[in-house]
């Protein structure tokens, strides 16, 4: 799972600025009011709103935890702990496209790991970096369950199935 | 044996996914059939099919719900299982995708049978979006038919349906870890017993169930337990979806009775091997299930059948590699995945399975040590059944079969620092490596 090293650069981002404040739209808000509704208790809310808070603003910043765990009843650590350990919420900012090239077994025997270095030369990234402009971030994911047209790389929410090297060179050229 | 189409009937047709399709194939007229039986009717009628669960265990579904505690004043629930994580499954994303309603009319049918309290969740990977905006809005047309919400179709019943995306974490696949994932934890599994059916979700009595297993649900309604058993073989019943990929040259879902021969899937269905090459290795049953070799697949698939082959039926996910595949790789693949996916909690799988991907790592590297081979079997041995939950178990799968039936590979490769000719690496030594 996501691992938080204390002596990274990012560590220092952890801490949430308390002069900030910050809230979701009025639109989040109905929708997440709408969420505890479906639940017997408002923790089971959390990985939801959380899905909403990173559609809102694109990542899940330390403000956001404490914001959520406000709005909650939990402590900002418990929140810290489930958001590291799932892979979907965004610990930093992400580029407008997030492509995330599927490894595993399935697509990399039909050839995914030449993409995913494709993507990454392509673009002068390392796993997980931004492109300067901030528009494209690359990572590596498991099977995202659609083996049977592999090599399959995820771009925001949409699959490219069947892709190729030449395929994804020309999908990068596209993304705005 | 050739295809069916039982569970796929709707897939293909124009707007298969909305509800005056499925209405104007029979849809919910087995719900109609079921809310005039009670709902010990219905958990004997599921226990006469003899289905078991399509999740991976293969435990008997009617049984399972008879588990539930009679005298009980707590609340029950019903989840699905939509979470499809293990590698080689991809077989419920067509349900979800192509025919949500069969799987809705299959929750409240099965929702009334365990007789659940009036909310169910359907757990779907995160990352399945379009599958979570799919199913939400056949929720909307199925409350607005008034198949879901208060009294349904006048029969007192009361049942709503919620989508709990998950946010990646295979571990939230294992029930134990699907529940404390929906009450909003990290989805690490709780010890077992207490079992769901006793202490689930919300500290109620739970049932869990794959999104296959409930879309047979409707289709046993309507057509009887006899009926289902005439596919497949006595224990093994039922239709059943495949999932074939890799090195294929057609590569998908097929849907059979149970019980299709695995050598004829691969070439007579799946049109044989890509490039035309000699066949190296399958891993039957999704990721976690230990690999087997050419000489072993003339066999039927089912859960004991493939027991019996010492590996196991799993998901059905079936992963084909041809002879250019480095055996080395492609274990040190599946032991990079479950290194990945510990959720961390127990020390032999969380250290074991980084363990094991180091060793594998190094050994295509050309730094393996000559008692490596060994060291891996061994290590399986520390893992398996000495762990919380069953993942422990499947990481040991692929790299103990591995190793037992390649070991002339996994010996050349370290003598040689390099793959054995003929067979290739798939990726390149010197790739820049992200945090995980
Ligand atoms: C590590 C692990 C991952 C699992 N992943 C899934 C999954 O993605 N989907 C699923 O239906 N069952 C999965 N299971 C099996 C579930 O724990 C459970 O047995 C199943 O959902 C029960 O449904 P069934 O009785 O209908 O098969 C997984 C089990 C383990 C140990
Ligand atoms: S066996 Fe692995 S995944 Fe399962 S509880 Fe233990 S550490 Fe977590
Ligand atoms: S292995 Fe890539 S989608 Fe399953």
């Amino acid at each position: 799972m996501a691992h938080l090293q204390p002596d990274s650069p990012y560590a220092t981002e952890r801490f949430a600025d308390t002069t900030k404040t910050i809230a979701f739209s009025p639109e989040a808000k109905a929708k997440f009011d709408a969420l505890l509704e479906r639940y017997p208790t408002k923790e089971a809310a959390l990985l939801p709103a959380l899905h909403l808070a990173q559609e809102e603003i694109g990542w899940v910043s330390p403000e956001v935890m404490v914001y959520l765990a406000g709005l909650l009843d939990l402590e900002p650590a418990k929140v810290l702990g489930v958001v590291t350990f799932y892979n979907m919420y965004n610990q930093r900012p992400v580029g407008r496209h997030h492509v995330q090239v599927c490894t595993n077994l399935s697509c990399m025997i039909r050839n995914a790991y030449d993409i995913y270095d494709r993507c990454l030369s392509k673009l002068g990234i390392h796993p997980g970096e931004t492109t300067k402009d901030g528009r494209i971030t690359v990572t590596e994911v498991e099977c995202l369950g659609s083996c049977g047209t592999a090599p399959v790389v995820q771009i925001n929410n949409d699959y490219h199935e069947n892709a190729s090297v030449e395929s994804i060179d020309t999908l990068l050229d596209t993304l705005k | 044996m050739e295809p069916i189409r039982v569970l796929t009937k709707n897939v293909g047709k124009p707007g298969s996914a909305s509800i005056d399709t499925y209405i104007s194939g029979g849809g919910y007229e087995s719900l109609k059939k079921a809310l005039k039986s009670t709902p010990d009717e219905l958990v004997q009628l599921v226990k006469d099919s003899e289905m078991r669960g399509r999740g991976g265990a293969g435990f008997p579904t009617g049984m399972k719900w008879s588990f539930l505690p009679k005298d009980s004043p707590k609340p029950r629930y019903l989840l699905c299982n939509a979470d499809e994580s293990e590698p080689g499954t991809f077989k419920d994303r067509v349900i979800i995708e192509h025919d949500p309603h069969l799987l809705i009319e299959g929750m409240i049918i099965s929702a009334f049978a365990i007789r659940s309290c009036p909310m169910s969740y359907i757990y779907i990977r995160g990352e399945f979006h379009h599958g979570a905006m799919v199913l939400n809005r056949a929720l909307d047309e199925a409350r607005a038919k008034g198949f879901l919400g208060k009294n349904i179709l006048g029969s007192g019943f009361d049942l709503d349906i919620t989508v709990h995306r998950g946010a990646g974490a295979y571990i939230c696949g294992e029930e134990m870890g699907l529940i404390e994932s929906i009450e909003g934890h990290r989805g690490q599994p709780r010890v077992k017993p207490p079992f769901p059916a006793v202490v689930g979700v919300f500290g109620s009595p739970t049932i869990v169930n794959n999104v296959e297993t409930l879309s047979c649900v409707p289709l046993i309604v309507e057509h009887g337990a006899e009926w289902f058993k005439s596919f497949g073989q006595p224990k093994n019943t039922g239709p059943k979806l495949y999932c074939v990929s890799g090195h294929v040259k057609k590569p998908g879902v097929y849907e059979f009775p149970m019980g299709v021969n695995l050598q004829e899937l691969i070439y007579e269905h799946c049109g044989g091997i890509t490039d035309d090459l000699p066949l190296k290795a399958v891993i039957p049953g999704g990721g976690s299930a230990p690999m087997l070799t050419p000489a072993e697949i003339d066999l039927p698939m089912n859960f004991d059948a493939l027991m019996k082959a010492g590996t196991m039926f799993g998901s059905a996910g079936i992963i084909v590699m041809n002879s250019s595949t480095c055996i080395v790789d492609a274990t040190w693949r599946m032991a990079k995945f479950f290194a990945h996916e510990s959720c961390g909690q127990c020390t032999p799988c969380r250290e074991g399975t980084n363990w094991m991907e180091t060793i594998l790592d190094r050994i295509e590297r050309g730094g393996g040590r000559p008692q490596d081979a060994d060291l891996l079997f061994d290590m399986t041995d520390n893992i398996g059944g000495k762990s919380l939950c069953a993942l422990g178990d499947a990481a040991c799968g692929p790299v103990a079969s591995a190793v037992k039936k390649f070991r002339d590979e996994f010996i050349y490769h370290i003598e040689h620092k390099g793959c054995l000719p003929g067979t290739k690496r798939y990726r390149r030594l010197d790739m820049p490596v992200g945090a995980h």
